[in-house]
């Protein structure tokens, strides 16, 4: 046995940390919450069409009565992290995949979660890795980051992230995953909490499949709570590097904040979080349980809330302005918390697994 | 990212588990846990069964007489023991986990024939004097005085909260042989016989009813300078090189035994009704959550001293176990509570044996490094913030 990561394992998180460095780092990631600001007020003034920054899916959909619903995904990043297999890390390398598992998509999605990348990350990988029963894409461009794929819940509310972005739908359905072309259903723009991830309120039912995905519904959804977890993950990590990194340099009564025990004990229970919630994440990642995954979703959507809120804390009222990182990671984790398995559904389904004879 | 065990990691469980199923049947009914003499003499009972069947000091140096295995059998054999319902280390916790492996690194050869055999054999019990009344958490304060006389220590003090004080035979206690020096350098670790005149040993009883430790006032007992371990005034280093052993692998077969309660927690929960209520039951389903993790946490921090041993360290869990320790500690209680809500009035009963788990667990948050002592640990020492204050 040796859960820690592998020489490959750790230098593929370490290339992913550095292309999001170099592509979506703090300053990018400030210029497309402007941008995308920018964009929602200039659609609530009446002014529709083109997008602001970077390319934009063509025909940006507008439906029901008025509001923001412009996309925000940079179409050339979301080709490079494609170029780089992101989206077909666990495509089998004789289909032009990269051929790797779960526990490796977790790494690359837990660094995309700690950069805040925005964008339907999750449905597109899944889309990119679940192919049809004849081998075809679900699908097409999935995998290379030339389509955008969001995805419905099953059971979940009906919001939908990315529409205006969105290529292609996943549509959970019963035991299995269709693929539907967004646009066909009544899909009114919601003001979304996180400036970076538009939301939509479908109400028109759902919208009728083209295609089949070639997972199942169940593992569908394991999968996407468990590499949504991932995410919550690295933005634990990363409020926690914010929070000490604050603590260590801002000055009261002539020392660090830092010095000062009630502040190092918000600190320490950061961590605590964050290397609890990673060893419930990992360990699911490599054995595809589905009680783990409640678990480890569970574990990191409180990491993740709850680390947030202790930066914001740390960071005093420099923590409540639009010009701190943190709001973005505690407003993205609410979201992240909302979707694939929320707290009350982890917690019932492992109430329930408690019952069951062990294997 | 491996969870699976190695073929030879497998043929270890497979071993032990055959000789477990073979000697389990066979051993005497539990004694009353408030008879000290008689838990004392069931557990090195138990010790010598685990001396005869190659199973003692896994963690200890061949040279000490020990197994040397790996941290992930060490592991292993925790899992195990505690799934088949083997008896705990018990009354040999100290010598086995404290003073044994401070000897085995740190003693002469002629202390190390002398006090480490009898430890693996399950023939003496060693208890720990390291807390005074005025020195808990923070432990460098410690007063109890040693002066020397000829080839003798000459120790006046007390000492607290010391576990199986009334049937130890040997207590490991920091002394203060220079008051002058910094008081980290004043300090020294002496092997001190627990029969020796002007040694008394009151027992103290617990919030459970239980009497676990005991205060012990040495009023001039002369120790031989013979049994000081380590040089003069180095007391402080001796002992910080196996302090940690307490919250590495010290609580896995805990984690094992709470994720066993949780399961009959939710089938008793089923019995009697309580299951109907969905805050109970999200409660329960919180735990698995935790406990879950908790193991995995110990796979992890098992996997990294696995590591460090194999680059040549010592396999001592670091300040790593600090994180463990904060989290398990709170989600025992919180496991308890639950018991509690499950119980109902059943939780006012003495006679329920979670009930009684439930004041025990109290002590978890406090004992071996109190949870504020392990932030502190954890914020300076692995986030790197400024010393607190």
């Amino acid at each position: 046995m040796d859960f820690r990561l592998s020489d490959d394992q750790e230098a593929l998180r370490r290339g992913m940390r550095e292309l999001l460095a170099a592509r979506f780092g703090p300053e990018a990631l400030r210029a497309a919450v402007d941008g995308a600001e920018t964009a929602g007020a200039e659609a609530a003034g009446g002014v529709a069409g083109e997008g602001t920054a970077g390319e934009r899916a063509p025909g940006a959909r507008t439906a029901g009565g008025g509001g923001p619903c412009r996309g925000v995904v940079d179409r050339r990043l979301w080709r490079e992290l494609g170029e780089a297999g992101f989206f077909a890390l666990r495509v089998p390398e004789a289909a032009g995949g990269v051929g790797l598992g779960l526990p490796e998509a977790v790494l690359v999605f837990e660094e995309a979660g700690r950069a805040l990348l925005p964008g339907p990350l999750v449905a597109t990988h899944l889309a990119a890795t679940h192919r049809g029963g004849d081998g075809a894409e679900a699908v097409p461009g999935a995998a290379e980051g030339r389509a955008v794929v969001t995805a419905l819940e099953p059971d979940g509310a009906p919001l939908v992230e990315h529409w205006a972005d969105a290529d292609a739908v996943l549509v959970p359905e019963g035991e299995g995953v269709g693929v539907a072309a967004p646009g066909v259903v009544r899909a009114l723009p919601v003001r979304a909490v996180d400036p970076l991830t538009p939301l939509h309120w479908v109400s028109g039912g759902r919208p009728a499949a083209v295609a089949a995905c070639g997972a199942g519904a169940g593992v569908l959804c394991r999968e996407a709570a468990l590499l949504t977890a991932a995410q919550q993950l690295g933005s634990a990590w990363r409020t926690l590097e914010l929070a000490v990194g604050h603590a260590r340099t801002r000055e009261q009564f002539g020392r660090p904040v830092g010095a000062f025990q009630a502040v190092q004990h918000l600190c320490a229970g950061m961590l605590v979080r964050a290397e609890t919630a990673r060893a419930a994440v990992y360990a699911a990642a490599v054995t595809g349980d589905e009680a783990e995954t409640c678990a480890a979703k569970l574990l990191a959507d409180e990491a993740a809330g709850a680390n947030a809120r202790d930066c914001l804390q740390v960071h005093g009222g420099m923590g409540f302005t639009w010009e701190a990182e943190v709001h973005l990671h505690l407003k993205r984790a609410w979201l992240r918390g909302s979707q694939w398995r929320t707290a009350v559904a982890a917690e019932e389904q492992l109430a329930e697994a408690l019952l069951s004879p062990r294997l | 990212m491996e969870l699976a065990y190695t073929a030879e990691e497998e043929e270890f469980r497979a071993g032990l588990r055959a000789w477990l199923a073979e000697v389990l049947p066979a051993l005497p009914p539990r004694p009353d846990p408030l008879d000290w003499p008689a838990r004392r003499a069931y557990d090195m009972g138990w010790q010598r069964r685990l001396y005869d069947a190659g199973y003692a000091g896994l963690n200890w140096p061949k040279d000490a007489g020990g197994q040397d295995v790996t941290p992930t059998q060490q592991l292993i054999f925790l899992e195990e023991t505690e799934a088949a319902g083997a008896p705990y280390v018990g009354a040999g916790f100290v010598g086995l986990l404290h003073a044994g492996p401070t000897i085995a690194a740190e003693g002469s050869p002629e202390q190390r024939a002398r006090w480490l055999p009898p430890i693996l054999r399950g023939e003496q019990v060693w208890c720990q004097g390291f807390s005074e009344p005025d020195a808990g958490s923070d432990l460098a304060a410690l007063r109890t005085r040693a002066v020397r006389d000829g080839d003798s220590y000459v120790v006046s003090g007390s000492k607290i909260w010391t576990s199986h004080a009334e049937v130890a035979d040997w207590c490991e206690l920091l002394v203060r042989t220079d008051p002058e020096a910094p008081r980290h350098a004043g300090i020294s670790w002496l092997a001190l016989p627990m029969d020796a005149p002007g040694v008394t040993v009151r027992p103290l009883r617990t919030l459970a009813g239980s009497r676990e430790f005991a205060e012990v006032f040495l009023d001039e007992v002369r120790v031989p300078v013979a049994n000081r371990v380590g040089a003069e005034n180095d007391g402080w280093r001796v002992t910080m090189v196996t302090l940690s052993f307490e919250r590495g692998t010290a609580f896995v077969g805990e984690v094992v035994a709470c994720r066993r309660t949780l399961r009959l927690l939710a089938g008793r929960a089923k019995e009697n009704g309580r299951w109907d209520d969905p805050v109970l039951r999200r409660r329960l389903g919180r735990l698995h959550a935790e406990f879950t993790a908790l193991w995995r946490l110990i796979q992890w921090n098992v996997s990294e001293a696995a590591h460090a041993r194999r680059r040549g360290g010592s396999g001592v869990p670091g300040p790593g176990g600090s994180v463990f320790k904060l989290r398990y500690s709170h989600a025992r209680q919180e496991l308890y509570d639950a018991a509690a809500d499950v119980l109902g009035p059943g939780a006012l009963d003495l006679d329920e044996e979670w009930t009684r788990e439930r004041l025990s667990s109290l002590s978890y948050t406090i004992a071996a490094g109190t949870s504020q002592i392990q932030h502190n640990i954890v914020a300076e020492r692995l986030l790197g913030l400024p010393k607190g204050r």
